[in-house]
């Protein structure tokens, strides 16, 4: 078990298995075809990012750096939340980027019984240490403990 | 913590109803997330929306729009938005048309009335080139923006001088509704210095598409400070620089996430300012043909046959100044002569915004480009490319933008000319 502190961006608790991305997460490739066709799983649909192609985020603990690309981006987040197939949480090595938190803010200010904890400025070894199917738990106070 | 003005503390406290609250909510977690400490007033005449298109999917932004509606709160300024995903002018067989029309963009009538409720400047105000004088919206310098699409914020803070944050859609429209956006960022004077000096030691012109995809992905979110660009691209922001400028700077944004570059000798604050705008720390790139052509060859080609025979080209990502329009007709003109073609042998689609095709039309190029079969779009081709049948299409660009989004295959604009005029891959 370990544990890492990083910055609370939106609040929550959480405890899910993890996905991670080490390359930045686009969220409009990522996220537009299992919206759009109804894949309650959300299959990762971003054929560039080799980690998570393919792979189920929705109710994940997503790990990643930072998110990139277009400036949908984060409200292409926010209708992710609003229609249930978000991750459980986004867990953020960097400082977030302006179209993830625009997304995860708001999910935070505008939905409700909709909870998708953010946290940042986790660090590099966080993104290094963590692997596929761990299971992580996030702390209202940005703790994220690792098992 | 951000300390608020009373008006902005009245709005966050509901004076002005929960919406607007809600609205105000929003930006300052927002700008709690950056570290700003105030809220600052929007300046510019005009805003600019990313969000243009009536997609299915994202029924719970159109929810949204429609409680800032109910609560009286439209956009304190009226608007342009990025270019509309339909036209039929452009080929599409009748099952990509079904989908188009009926899983993807379903919503666009309901989408376009809730932007006129809003404060749409014009009907026809659709575009990611707003900035261009046809169009009307260009920001002046020092002016503070809440503008979202990245290849006209990047513009504007660049080219412009105006100042404005890599934005969300919804947020864009947020901070025109309570006419505030927080400080932080490429607002303030801190966040426009350059940690990135990039140094081009090109023997020829780079091209603007390859070089602004090489720099993207080098600086990411940072700002770079490029020495040995003016050489090629002279000292005054002439149409050509302009143009140049435009297609750079959509690829930095799109293949890297960057904001605003500075290019010595020609850009507002470069001039104004020289190298003090660079950190003491920077880092630097050198880029000389080597380098563009290894980023090139290491673009990965996503087509299920490699050797398919392009089927569409799309040029005018981001949409074509009307300059370009002339310029490539005459270009297109001389490939088909020399191919001894009289038709380009490629359906070939050039987008540009509704006000310069307009403009176009009057010109006497609207006619010569028609009879060489290119048709003329104001379409968003990434909106086109989104279709999962057009993406199975084999499609050559030579936007960097549209390559990093799609399945579109990037080629340089010589190559494509080849292509469209005389064939071969």
């Amino acid at each position: 078990m370990r544990e890492f502190k990083g910055r609370v961006v939106t609040p929550g608790e959480t405890k899910a298995e993890a996905v991670v991305s080490h390359v930045g997460f686009n969220t409009l490739a990522s996220l537009q075809k299992p919206l759009q066709f109804g894949d309650k799983t959300a299959k990762c649909g971003d054929q560039n990012n080799p980690d998570l192609y393919g792979k189920p985020i929705a109710g994940k603990a997503l790990c990643l750096p930072q998110t990139i690309g277009s400036t949908t981006g984060g409200m292409v987040l926010y209708c992710a939340c609003a229609m249930e197939r978000q991750p459980a949480c986004m867990l953020f090595a960097n400082h977030i980027d302006s179209l993830a938190a625009a997304g995860a803010i708001l999910a935070d200010v505008w939905l409700e019984n909709v909870s998708m904890p953010a946290v940042d400025c986790l660090g590099d070894e966080f993104l290094s240490y963590i692997k596929d199917g761990m299971t992580i738990s996030v702390k209202e106070d940005g703790v994220v403990v690792v098992e | 913590m951000m300390k608020l003005t009373e008006e902005q503390q009245a709005i966050l406290d509901g004076a002005q109803g929960e919406t607007l609250a809600k609205v105000m909510k929003t930006l300052v977690m927002f700008g709690e997330a950056f570290g700003a400490e105030k809220m600052v007033p929007v300046t510019s005449e005009y805003n600019h929306l990313v969000t243009s298109f009536g997609l299915k999917l994202l029924g719970p932004v159109y929810e949204l729009m429609d409680q800032l509606l109910e609560a009286g709160a439209p956009s304190k300024q009226k608007f342009s938005v990025d270019p509309r995903p339909l036209d039929s002018n452009v080929p599409a067989n009748f099952l990509q048309k079904v989908i188009f029309n009926h899983f993807m963009y379903s919503k666009q009538d309901f989408y376009e009335d809730q932007l006129q409720k809003l404060g749409l400047m014009d009907k026809d105000a659709f575009t990611c080139t707003c900035y261009m004088d046809e169009v009307g919206n260009k920001p002046k310098k020092g002016e503070v923006l809440s503008w979202a699409e990245s290849s006209a914020v990047v513009y504007a803070n660049s080219v412009l001088g105006a100042r404005c944050n890599r934005n969300s859609g919804i947020m864009d429209i947020m901070g025109s509704v309570v006419g505030f956006v927080p400080y932080f960022g490429l607002l303030t004077d801190e966040g426009r210095k350059a940690s990135w000096i990039v140094e081009i030691k090109t023997t020829k012109k780079p091209e603007a598409q390859l070089l602004g995809s090489a720099i993207g992905m080098k600086v990411m979110e940072d700002v770079p400070y490029v020495k040995g660009l003016d050489k090629w691209l002279g000292t005054e922001l002439d149409d050509a620089a302009c143009t140049y400028l435009k297609d750079f700077g959509a690829a930095t944004a799109s293949n890297g996430a960057v904001g605003l570059y500075h290019i010595e000798n020609l850009t507002p604050e470069a001039k104004e300012s020289g190298e003090t705008l660079i950190k003491e720390d920077a880092k630097v790139y050198v880029i000389d043909d080597a380098e563009l052509e290894h980023v090139k060859n290491n673009y990965p080609v996503i087509w299920k046959d490699k050797d398919a025979t392009p089927k569409l080209c799309f040029m005018g990502c981001p949409h074509m100044s009307l300059q370009q329009l002339k310029d490539w007709t005459e270009r297109v003109e001389a490939g088909l002569k020399e191919a001894g073609n009289s038709k380009v042998v490629i359906p070939t689609v050039f987008t540009a915004s509704p006000a310069v095709l307009k403009e176009f039309e009057k010109t006497d190029y609207a006619a010569r480009l028609k009879a060489t079969g290119v048709i003329t779009s104001y379409i968003c081709p990434l909106m086109y490319m989104n279709n999962p049948l057009s993406a199975k299409m084999p499609v050559i660009t030579s936007s960097n933008k549209l390559r990093t989004y799609t399945s579109a295959r990037y080629y340089t604009d010589e190559e494509i000319l080849v292509q469209i005029t005389k064939g071969g891959r």
